[in-house]
This record gives structure tokens, sequence and C-alpha cells, in this order.
């Protein structure tokens, strides 16, 4: 069972936004003694993640936890938005593949980069990404 | 009997002046440093002449009415002065709140009789002075609001320094996030560096960067691309080895491009292709 123990939540709306978001969370990181290789997959799929949001949902909530299970603590991140949501998501998370014109590598370099991944969305209604890194995972 | 405040105020306008300056004068935090006891003299004189002429019984109820206009004027210059000065909220908002107590003041000493009246001439003094300090804020705060974006400015200018560390190389080292708008600057001055200096290796530093994501990687890989089509070679050093095993997982593809871990061998790699031979000059002995 997952254990929440500290939760802050942030806006996401501006491109300005994404650097205080990113230190945010490198300080939880850095609070649960996370190696600094984890912390760095971290604070990327992070900063993929947000970007994410910010381009097609125009924004949104993003959620910074520091989770336990048994003797792990880990940083849980949750991002929701109410975009136009992802119609086929096999898809989005194939390398390469982008709507715009990117590298195509954020939601399935951000997959690569965390311990658990999960995406929920509906079209119309938006887009729900949840991760979670171990500390020592 | 009612009171035309207006007039009042007009027939008053000597001891207002001098009620407010005593206020400010005898404030704790007056900053002297900052301004002389002739400009706030002077701005104090300019403001009350202004609110005096403009108010009549009419539109003493309209805080919104254009006859303000002018005093809102009067008002914004002066705070987004001292916002530039560099005066605290409080020292502005206490600028504007001495007014209103002087003002509360005179008609308390004026209208002392009459309890109805003055309650009434208070409430509408209250409500229009309120207006004005919103008026006051709104303009502080954009004027610092400005001073802010003229930092944020003079940082993107500072922090994409072009240097010649030998002749035909090229370092610049980046340091924070490189968002689109600094990739824009950065892809400009080393292009035109590139001109100007007939460079041929161009050294692209990221030890400063704290993460790579792949709207990162995909500004560097257009920087070596545009550096390419100049002529010039790019080579990407500072790749810290969290920053390598971040990249790989990302699935980023940085293989055509020439990486180093620090600037010192892309330096010597430099001076390789080059041809380039840096020699240690054999010490002579004393004979």
């Amino acid at each position: 069972m997952i254990i929440t123990l500290f939760k802050v939540s942030m806006r996401i709306e501006r491109d300005q936004d994404v650097v205080p978001f990113r230190n945010r969370v490198k300080e939880y990181a850095v609070k649960i003694k996370m190696g600094i290789v984890n912390q760095t997959k971290l604070i990327t799929a992070a900063s993929e993640l947000v970007r994410n949001m910010l381009k097609y949902a125009k924004g949104g909530e993003a959620l910074i936890e520091i989770v336990t299970q048994g003797r792990y603590n880990g940083v849980r991140l949750s991002f929701k938005d109410q975009g136009s949501g992802i119609s086929d998501i096999d898809l989005a998370m194939k390398d390469g593949y982008s709507t715009e014109k990117s590298l195509g590598l954020g939601l399935p370099g951000a997959k690569r980069l965390v311990d658990d991944f999960n995406i929920i969305s509906n079209v119309g209604h938006g887009t729900t990404v949840v991760v979670i890194k171990w500390a020592n995972g | 009997m009612v009171y035309d405040i207006s007039k009042l105020l007009q027939k008053k306008k000597k001891s207002i002046i001098e009620l407010w300056i005593k206020n400010q004068l005898s404030e704790a935090g007056l900053r002297e440093d900052l301004i002389s006891n002739e400009e706030i003299r002077q701005q104090s004189e300019e403001l009350v002449d202004s609110l005096v002429n403009n108010l009549t019984q009419e539109n003493i109820t309209e805080v919104n009415s254009p006859d303000f206009d002018d005093v809102k004027d009067i008002l914004s210059g002066i705070s987004i002065t001292r916002a530039r000065q560099g005066f605290s909220p409080r020292e502005t908002g206490a600028f504007i709140f001495g007014l209103k107590n002087a003002l509360l003041e005179l008609l308390q000493q004026e209208i002392k009789d009459d309890k109805e009246s003055l309650y009434e001439a208070t409430i509408k003094i209250n409500r229009l002075l309120d207006s004005f300090s919103i008026v006051t804020f709104e303009t502080f705060i954009k004027g610092r609001e400005e001073v802010i974006i003229r930092q944020t400015d003079e940082i993107t200018e500072i922090s994409t320094p072009v240097i010649r560390v030998w002749d035909g190389i090229l370092a610049l080292p980046i340091i924070g996030t490189l968002d689109s708008a600094r990739t824009q600057v950065v892809m400009e001055n080393l292009l035109q560096e590139i001109v100007e200096t007939g460079s041929s290796i161009a050294i692209l530093d990221i030890s400063g960067v704290p993460a790579v994501d792949s709207l990162i990687a995909q500004h560097l890989i257009k920087t070596v691309s545009a550096t390419r089509l100049m002529g010039a070679e790019c080579i990407i050093s500072g790749i810290r080895p969290e920053i390598a095993q971040t990249i790989v997982h990302l699935g980023i593809d940085l293989s055509n491009i020439i990486t180093k871990s620090t600037l010192a061998s892309a330096l010597k790699f430099s001076f390789q292709s080059l041809k380039l031979e840096v020699k240690r000059i054999p010490v002579k002995t004393a004979q």
C-alpha cells in the first residue's frame, strides 16, 4: 500500500512555471535522499510532462507527493489537465510520434525515466498522468 | 444645512497641503535618502491642486468620472517614479493614505456641529480616496514589474556570452534552462560571432544546465545544425554522468553530434582537428 506523507500542488499556466515546478520537485527528491542520477531522471520526466501539459492543454494542475511503501520512499507526481485528451494512447506512447513538430519523445521518454507510469485520458475531458520514482529505484 | 464639500476643500486648500505634508514628514519611515522635502511639497501641492480643482458637488460620488483622469495621471506618475526609486509599497501607500487622513481631519474640524453631514462627507471622501489608492497600488506594482522585466532582459543578455578561447575556436557556456527564446538568442550570438571571427569550431558547454529534456535537446540539435550550415563544427561539452544516463533513457539521439564530458576535452579535440599542438617547453637549467 502506498501512503502519502506530504503533498503540495501547483498550477501550471505559463512557460515560466516550469522552472519553479522543477525546482520544487528537486527539493522533495533531495528531502528523501534520492541519488543524483534518479533526481535528474525524475526532474527530466517532470519537465517533459509539464511541457506536454502546457503545449497540448494550455496548462493544468501538478501535484507533488512524497509517498512511502514499506521501506521505500519515493516522489509521486500527478499531472491533471482539462485539454482535448489523447484519442490513441498507444500511438502517443510510441517513440518519435508527435502531432506537433517536436522529437516525440516526451511521453515514452518520461515512462522510461520513472518507475511507475500511468496515463488516463478521456477525449474532450482531459488527461491525467501519474508517475512514481522511488528514491533507490 | 448641506455642506458643499468641494467648496469647503477649495477654501481650505492651503491647510490641506500643510496637514498632509505634516503627516508625511512625521511618518517614522520617511525616506530622506530617496526624496527631499521640497519634492514632497511639490508632489503634494500638484496633487491637491488637481484634486480640488476637479472636484465638484456632483462628481464626488462618481469615482470613475473622467473629471478625475487628471488626478489619476498625476498619481500614477508619482507612484511609478516611486517604484523605480525603490520605495516600499508601505511607503507609497502611506503617501496617499496621508492625504485621506488630512482631508478627514479637516472635515472634522470644519463640520463639528453637524454629525450627520460629517458622516456623509466622510463616507464620500473615503470612497473617493480609496479608489485613488487602488490606482496608486496598481501603478506601483506595474512600475515594479517593469523593473523585473528589464532585469530579465538583462539576464538573458548577460547569460549568453560567446568566448573566443583560441583563434578559430569559440566557446559558449550555457547556464540555466534553455527555452525557445533563449535558444534564439544563443543561436543568433553564436552564428554572428562565427561570421565575425571566421571560426571553424564552436563549443557549446552545458555544464550549467540542470536537466536536459527533449525540448532542450531539440534546441541544442537545432543550434548544432545551424552552426554546421555555416560551415563550422559544433561540439557539445559538459555532459555530466546523470545527464548522459537521462538522455539515453529519454531516447534522444545525439550520436551524430560530437559530445565531450568536459570543456577541456572539447578544447583538446578542437586543437587536434585544427592540427594544433600544446607542448611543455623544457626548462633550461642554470649553467
